[in-house]
């Protein structure tokens, strides 16, 4: 098959902190349309494979082809989203859901990031998306952790990205907010986007992905939901911790 | 009492602006407050304050192996700021020592040599006067230091404001989006040097780091909106000089400490009464009388 065809194409990438190895030997490939849930422990190495593929720290091995291009040219044409936990940001920064969308936009605009007819509509549109309207000049110190998920999805969809990368998408969200970032991911495989998500909600998994990556450093399992995602698999991911005991006997 | 009884308050104004130096210090203080002020809003919102310390102390050396060979002074102290920038980020890098540590540790050693080179070098360098600032007593050729400087540092936040506030907020994003990351870090990392360069004309390396850091702290207390908090910073900073300095002019007062005490009365004010975030949070004060 031709790389090309490939959104994502992750060939044995190694990415090291000072020397301490954080993921080695990592594959992997996606297409448009699919879906990926990308389920490890703790360390186990979720965003330091978020940061590869952003381009925020760099491989010591290894290569990545965003659309059969360098990461480097993927940025510059807004093709991958990032959305962050929201841990992983300052809530009491003094910035509105308006300008924190508006920031999807910067990537696009000139120097002095001034705002066209054309990005005022898509920060419009993708805050329409997410439901809050009503909520344009709030501060996002204002927001619930669920509105707050949705102001930087919001950012990711005005960004217009083929791309999304989502950190932990369905923790400390409330049901509305579970409910519509399902609904935006049916939408968003509709239109050929291509999402990675991390997660530790194992039915989150089952539901929507189509495919899943268990890591540990490295790949542990790579492949079609229902054939990878094993139980067996899903202990040797956690280090040896059964998946009873992880989400329940059910499962 | 005899002054008070002849001062009004229009004389307290006016008077002092018959006075060239004063005319100029109030004019160069204002100018530097709304340049550090500007920059205070990053700093405090990306966390920089012990960064502003160490760069502001570390210019020490720079101030004065500049006088002693003739060079401007904003020359030597920008070069030594930059540096212990990057030898703090080195250090960091190539030791197990602890960022805070690693900070502390350079700006102690380069303001020590700093103290050192005064003592050892014969010239007219003025120790107190770089130490605590002395606007009412500044060159000419200063003046057009530090309005070259200032002027610098407010075009390049001018153009890279948003960026810059991105990166504060976001770096992830930014580098996502295809932003350069690195010019932003080392950009910010420039405005500090040149900014605490003009600062210590008004209070002296010591006290310049308040410059940096209370105005903005202020600001973030009064607003949930970067471009006001900006320019709450850049005023509260402009009238705490303005303050500082007529008071150190009537009271005969040290000038560079009434700024800076200037600007901690304003942070305390809106510390205990700031609408939304202040201890006696006013608002809600007020509602409960409706």
């Amino acid at each position: 098959m031709n790389y090309q065809s490939f959104r994502i194409d992750a060939e044995n990438i190694c990415v090291d902190y000072n020397g301490k190895v954080a993921l080695y030997d990592a594959n992997l490939r996606l297409k448009p349309g699919q879906i990926c849930g990308l389920v490890g422990m703790n360390g186990a190495g979720k965003t330091t494979f978020f940061n590869a593929l952003t381009g925020f720290v760099n491989i010591s091995k290894g290569k990545i082809r965003i659309n059969g291009e360098s990461v480097r040219s993927a940025q510059k044409d807004q093709t991958i989203a990032y959305v962050p936990q929201n841990e992983g940001i300052d809530s009491q920064f003094p910035i509105s859901v308006w300008d924190v969308v508006m920031m999807g936009r910067y990537g696009s605009m000139n120097i002095f990031r001034s705002p066209r007819e054309s990005d005022v509509q898509a920060v419009k549109d993708a805050i329409e998306r997410v439901d809050l309207t009503d909520h344009l000049s709030i501060p996002i110190g204002n927001l619930s952790g669920g509105q707050r998920k949705r102001t930087f999805l919001a950012r990711a969809i005005a960004q217009r990205a083929s791309i999304l990368l989502l950190d932990e998408p369905f923790s400390g969200v409330d049901i509305r907010t579970e409910k519509l970032i399902s609904e935006l991911f049916i939408q968003f495989k509709n239109e050929g986007k291509t999402i990675l998500l991390s997660t530790h909600d194992m039915i989150h998994v089952r539901e929507f992905c189509d495919l899943v990556l268990l890591i540990n450093k490295t790949v542990v399992a790579y492949g079609e939901t229902s054939e990878v995602f094993t139980p067996e698999n899903i202990t040797t991911t956690f280090g040896g911790i059964s998946p009873d005991f992880l989400f329940g006997p059910e499962s | 009492m005899e002054l008070f009884s002849s001062l009004t308050l229009y004389s307290f104004i006016t008077d002092p602006l018959t006075h060239d130096f004063m005319r100029k210090a109030l004019l160069i203080s204002s100018l530097v407050a709304a340049v550090c002020g500007f920059l205070s809003s990053y700093l405090t919102l990306k966390g920089w304050a012990l960064m502003g310390d160490a760069v502001s102390h570390s210019v020490m050396p720079g101030v004065v192996v500049a006088y002693a060979l003739g060079l401007p002074f904003s020359l030597g102290a920008f070069i030594f700021g930059v540096g212990s920038v990057a030898l703090i980020g080195f250090i960091k890098q190539k030791s197990r020592v602890k960022e805070d540590t690693v900070i502390g540790l350079v700006f102690t050693g380069f303001f020590a040599l700093g103290i050192v080179l005064v003592s050892k070098i014969k010239s007219n360098i003025d120790l107190h006067s770089i130490l605590f600032g002395s606007p009412l007593g500044i060159s000419l050729s200063d003046v057009k230091q530090t309005i070259f400087i200032s002027l610098l540092v407010v075009i390049l936040l001018s153009i890279f404001r948003k960026d810059l506030m991105l990166y504060c907020f976001d770096p992830r994003h930014a580098k996502t989006v295809g932003i350069n990351v690195f010019f932003l870090h080392y950009l910010l990392l420039t405005c500090l040097s040149l900014a605490a360069v003009v600062g210590l004309q008004s209070v002296g390396i010591i006290l310049v780091v308040a410059m940096l850091i209370t105005p903005g702290a202020t600001a973030y207390l009064l607003t949930d909106k970067f471009d006001n908090m900006t320019v709450i910073s850049v005023l509260s900073a402009i009238i705490s000089s303005l303050i500082g300095i007529y008071v150190s002019f009537w009271f005969d007062l040290e000038t560079g400490g009434s700024i800076v005490l200037a600007q901690t009365f304003i942070f305390l004010f809106a510390f205990l009464f700031a609408p939304r975030y202040g201890i006696f949070k006013l608002k809600k004060l007020f509602a409960g009388y409706k």
